[in-house]
């Protein structure tokens, strides 16, 4: 199987069986992303693909076959952290940092899911093509990432900073 | 995991082509099927990959809405079109999952999940819809979640699609095909309620594909809405949900009333007795209070879960008052 991970082609040689999550943890040794619940509750092992996030625990490796993945270790650069992951340092947006990969990749997605006018179950009128990033918006939209901690006023602090332009 | 074969279909003829054989299922998103296979649940020998069949969004000269089976939950709620002429789908679709899953999950997919509890999850508890003639563990059990509406003995398990109970108040038609040709099958008669074979979730039969569903246009200034009431704010199955559309006359009688309900039977519940008895009436609480009373009187619930009459009748007068123009 072929994909494209974090900017880099990769190829693998796995069973069928294979989960998205295990192939980027067990075989590519990319252990930035969780393994919360196996199951689709928690959002610990959220990534991208095309950009677009997705839970890797229900997804089939070879579903993906191609694709351009995403994960946590693929959001720094050379130059430094993502701004979103030196928001979450400044706002305390972590305590244990399990889910915090997972938070990470939801959160950038989101943001251009955002910014693409994509409507949330609290978007008052559906008509609104410029959905403004309220508290009640931001958590509808992370409702996927559990944190255990009960970091969420942090999450929510930091991801408004990033989208605020704020200066880490 | 037991072990299977994968193809990735191209078309619809190949997909069928390629389900022909015992054990085969077709692959959507994989937000149901993947987790119940890694559970031991689903044991699928042959998955064919239909996701890259049609994925269309368009609404015809005559207003009605198609939808391809592979078309993503996000893009549909999403889309323009489907926002502006069908808000209803797009709300139920937004009340649901999380986005990730939505971003996974297709319209085949949605309608074809599993009519569950988590009996059926539980591989040490007895469950008629995973192994047949096993017996129930859930009727006797914690049933708070559980079905009031169409269940039998045998099982008492709802389906936990909202995109499935707005499909179902919009009069959706399944496009199928199959080994034997292509039919169309009314969304509220596509999933079944449990009688003596709960194993069958859907009347689709073996090898049988959905392709599309289509939606009929809505009169126009009829006004709808979907209310579902959960254990928490976001990201968790509806104890109960109202899906509803509501036209009123000149004289403020109900014109034309579309009322369906989730989590409180093994499928979306068309609540056609309750929408009978309010056709010509004016729609006061005392009104609607009767009709939907007469939709629950067959409602049988079971140890814990009784709170789920009121709570229907409640979240229904709150939504058809809504609609009515009275403060909700």
């Amino acid at each position: 199987m072929h994909f494209i991970i974090n900017g880099a082609p990769v190829s693998a040689e796995v069973d069928l069986r294979t989960s998205l999550l295990d192939l980027l943890r067990e075989h590519l040794r990319l252990t930035g992303t969780k393994k919360g619940c196996d199951q689709g509750a928690c959002g610990a092992c959220t990534v991208l693909v095309d950009g677009v996030r997705i839970n890797s625990c229900l997804a089939l490796a070879v579903q993906y076959q191609g694709r351009s993945i995403t994960t946590v270790e693929g959001l720094a650069d050379a130059a430094g952290l993502h701004p979103l992951q030196q928001a979450f340092i400044a706002h305390d947006g972590f305590q244990c940092g399990y889910c915090t990969p997972g938070q990470l990749c939801s959160a950038v997605a989101m943001k251009d899911e955002l910014a693409r006018g994509i409507p949330s179950h609290v978007t008052a009128d559906l008509a609104d093509a410029h959905i403004a990033a309220t508290h009640d918006e931001l958590r509808e939209r992370m409702s996927g990432n559990l944190c255990r901690c009960g970091a969420y006023n942090g999450i929510v602090d930091a991801i408004r900073a990033s989208m605020e332009g704020e200066p880490a | 995991m037991r072990a299977f074969t994968y193809t990735r279909a191209t078309d619809p003829q190949a997909a069928i082509r390629d389900s022909a054989i015992a054990g085969a299922r077709y692959l959507g998103g994989g937000t149901n099927l993947v987790d119940l296979m890694r559970e031991g649940v689903e044991r699928p020998e042959a998955l064919v990959d239909v996701t890259e069949l049609s994925s269309e969004i368009s609404r015809s000269a005559d207003g009605t809405l198609r939808l391809g089976a592979a078309a993503k939950n996000t893009a549909v709620a999403a889309n323009h079109t489907v926002r502006q002429h069908f808000p209803l789908l797009s709300r139920a679709i937004l009340a649901g999952a999380s986005a990730q899953i939505r971003n996974m999950a297709t319209v085949g997919g949605n309608l074809l999940q599993r009519t569950r509890c988590t009996y059926f999850y539980d591989l040490a508890a007895r469950c008629n819809k995973r192994t047949p003639g096993a017996g129930c563990d859930a009727v006797q059990g914690f049933s708070r979640l559980h079905a009031i509406l169409g269940a039998s003995p045998a099982c008492v398990a709802t389906h936990p699609s909202d995109m499935c109970v707005a499909l179902a108040a919009l009069d959706a038609v399944v496009h199928c095909s199959g080994p034997d040709g292509a039919r169309e099958i009314p969304l509220v008669a596509f999933h079944r309620l449990p009688g003596e074979t709960p194993q069958q979730d859907t009347v689709l039969a073996a090898g049988e594909l959905i392709t599309a569903v289509t939606v009929p246009a809505l009169p126009e200034g009829m006004r709808s809405s979907y209310r579902k009431v959960r254990d928490r704010a976001s990201y968790a199955f509806a104890l109960v949900s109202v899906a509803a559309a509501l036209q009123l006359d000149e004289q403020g009688r109900v014109a034309d009333l579309r009322l369906a309900w989730g989590g409180v039977a093994h499928k979306p519940w068309r609540a056609s007795r309750a929408e009978a008895a309010l056709l010509g009436q004016h729609p006061t609480a005392q009104v609607v209070g009767q009709a939907v009373d007469l939709e629950l009187a067959q409602a049988r619930p079971l140890r814990d879960n009784a709170f789920k009459i009121e709570l229907t009748r409640r979240t229904t007068a709150a939504v058809l008052a809504e609609l009515a123009g009275a403060p909700a």
